[in-house]
């Protein structure tokens, strides 16, 4: 056996090295093609299940679909059974949520980024806790909504108002948590640009930063809008009805949403209210997906290389 | 708050003569690439003599910036220590150094740019046309509003070019017509002709050349009287940088330059004046503190040097 001059010891290593480079089509490409086929079908498993679910939620649902089905209120008998009153219910929890979650989740977000100092303990409790209140389940969100605002200090009652607030405290962790990214994202050297002119603080942000992260951060409030429009456990701690033959008309009005028509239909033994339920289900899921592809246009269309 | 008085005591103090130079004896020439080595003295003792000022330079009538004793500390380690030096108005000074010698930090302070890092803490004093520009009562905003600065890396706004050069106006509340104030600082940096076609358009949209002009006649555009400029030319090709060193030479007319480079052809070619710091490591590897060794005309510095490090380091032989 040859013994490499330079790296003593290692010559039958070199060897099988050397062997290898004649081989390698046989041995190597046979085990890249069994892993990457492994990974492809763990990676269908889960879209094959997601697509049963929406073709199976489609065909029960889609022939239920009709002017009638999203223009009435919903009946005791199936076939007069509308969602007019969900989808307007929805309509006016969202419009609570996004004139809480906007301001809110920006100020929140700027203090954080900009003014607060790291060094001091309040600030990092403060980061802390968001990260982990993104994480708490949204029931418990429930809970805290039926004893301080329906009940308690607020004492709002069953109204739009208290599960619009509800629902913004939900989804207002991911909100600043979006928010804080998308200012970071904006480069330190446009800040120092600024403030090197002579603008206070206050105006590199208001003029130059918020501008630039404007539509990470709008991206960030539609997707947290979208997982807002699916909670239901929460509105039915604070008691949104289920049944409601009326549009709201003022953020006092009762209310019920989309999702919670769902959970009542399927909860009906009557096949019937089951389709309804379905397609009740692929109005609520047209809505997310319009959502979701405002988000990504909006990220891909302003997305900047900085 | 006093005005300069070029035979008050606390700046004759830093005088030294060139004649009496310790270091010159000290120094036979050290290892190529090293820094030569610095008299050993008591960590954080004033500098033993190392600063070899022109006489000449004490002489200057009515410096725009005048440091008296400058230090500058981040989270209570010294970075740069004991600076005491006058900047001649409507003159180009270059600061020139080894990476670390504390340059831009000293630059920095010009406009209290270090305020913006929490932990750094300015010791002695900036006198900016005689007034003390770390005195309590004077607010960071307004000095930033007097003084221009340039970056390293073009730092233009995501917008349009018209915006980028109305921002300084608008903030400091200029009065008159904005697209007069815009086209007159295009002009003054020289860049009017490229783009007054398309003032619209995204600033990203030009070269990087373009773009660092562009933050030129940004800085211009609310009429400071001092442009800083930290390293303006070391992210551009070398016609782009032959540009913005004309540029220079005709704003020089008007605008009070410092620049920070670390480029010595740069400093030789574009300034009247260079001052030269060192790595001083005679605290420790750790502690590498910044000193001022050697201030004067650009011809001297580099003809002359009265300092061996000085001479070592503009022939090429570190750094």
């Amino acid at each position: 056996m040859a013994v490499d001059p330079l790296l003593p010891g290692t010559s039958s290593v070199r060897e099988d090295v050397n062997a290898g480079l004649g081989s390698r089509e046989t041995k190597h490409l046979v085990r890249d093609q069994v892993f990457v086929a492994l990974l492809l079908l763990l990676t269908s498993v889960g879209l094959i299940v997601l697509g049963a679910l929406l073709i199976d939620t489609g065909l029960d649902g889609i022939p239920s679909i009709s002017m009638d089905f999203l223009t009435s209120f919903p009946s005791a008998f199936p076939e007069k059974a509308g969602i007019e009153s969900a989808i307007m219910g929805t309509l006016w929890l969202m419009g609570v949520v996004a004139l809480v979650i906007i301001p809110l989740g920006i100020a929140t977000a700027l203090y954080l980024e900009e003014y607060a100092d790291p060094s001091k303990w309040w600030n990092r409790v403060i980061e802390v806790n968001i990260q982990n209140l993104a994480a708490v389940p949204s029931i418990v969100y429930g809970i805290l909504g039926l004893a301080y605002i329906v009940r308690g200090p607020l004492d709002l009652g069953r109204t739009v108002l208290a599960g619009g607030l509800t629902l913004s405290l939900v989804v207002l962790p991911v909100v600043i948590i979006t928010a804080r990214e998308a200012i970071r994202a904006v480069p330190p050297s446009i800040k120092e640009g600024a403030l090197a002119l002579g603008a206070t603080q206050w105006q590199a942000i208001w003029r130059q930063i918020l501008p630039s992260s404007i539509p990470g951060i709008a991206t960030g409030v539609i997707l947290s809008l979208s997982r807002a429009i699916g909670e239901t456990a929460p509105l039915i701690l604070v008691g949104a009805a289920t049944f409601v033959a009326f549009n709201p008309t003022s953020l006092d009005s009762p209310f019920t949403a989309l999702p919670l028509q769902i959970f009542s239909w399927i909860s009906q033994p009557n096949e019937d209210f089951q389709a309804l339920a379905a397609a009740a289900i692929v109005v609520l899921l047209v809505i997310l997906i319009l959502l979701n592809a405002v988000a990504i246009w909006l990220r891909n269309r302003y997305q900047r290389r900085w | 708050m006093s005005a300069y008085d070029p035979r008050s005591p606390s700046t004759l103090g830093a005088v030294t003569e060139p004649e009496q130079t310790p270091e010159r004896q000290a120094g036979d020439p050290g290892v190529p690439g090293q820094v030569p080595p610095i008299p050993a003295g008591e960590p954080h003792a004033p500098a033993p003599a190392v600063v070899h000022h022109d006489v000449v330079d004490h002489a200057i009538e009515k410096p725009v910036f005048e440091t008296e004793d400058l230090s500058v500390h981040y989270g209570g380690k010294p970075a740069v220590l004991d600076v005491t030096m006058k900047v001649p108005q409507k003159e180009i000074t270059a600061f020139i150094g080894p990476s670390g010698c504390g340059k831009s930090t000293i630059l920095r302070c010009f406009d209290r740019m270090n305020d913006l890092i929490p932990a750094a803490s300015v010791g002695g004093r900036v006198l900016y046309h005689g007034i003390d520009l770390y005195a309590a009562d004077v607010d960071a905003v307004q000095v930033r509003k007097r003084i221009g600065m340039v970056f390293q890396k073009p730092n233009p706004f995501p917008k349009a070019i018209y915006e980028n050069i109305a921002f300084g106006p608008r903030v400091l509340g200029m009065k008159g017509n904005m697209d007069e104030i815009v086209e007159t600082a295009l002009r003054r940096a020289s860049l009017w002709d490229d783009v007054k076609d398309r003032l619209k358009d995204n600033a990203f949209g030009m070269s990087g050349g373009q773009q660092q002009r562009l933050c030129i006649a940004r800085a211009l555009a609310t009429n400071p009287d001092v442009l800083l400029m930290d390293e303006p030319c070391s992210a551009l090709d070398p016609i782009s940088t032959g540009r913005i060193e004309d540029l220079m030479h005709e704003l020089k007319e008007t605008v009070s330059i410092v620049i920070v480079t670390h480029n010595m052809q740069q400093a030789a070619r574009v300034s009247d004046r260079t001052a030269f710091f060192i790595v001083d490591l005679s605290a420790g590897e750790e502690n590498r503190i910044g000193r001022l060794v050697e201030y004067g005309p650009t011809d001297r510095i580099f003809t002359n040097p009265h300092d061996t490090r000085t001479e070592e380091y503009v022939s090429g032989k570190f750094g």
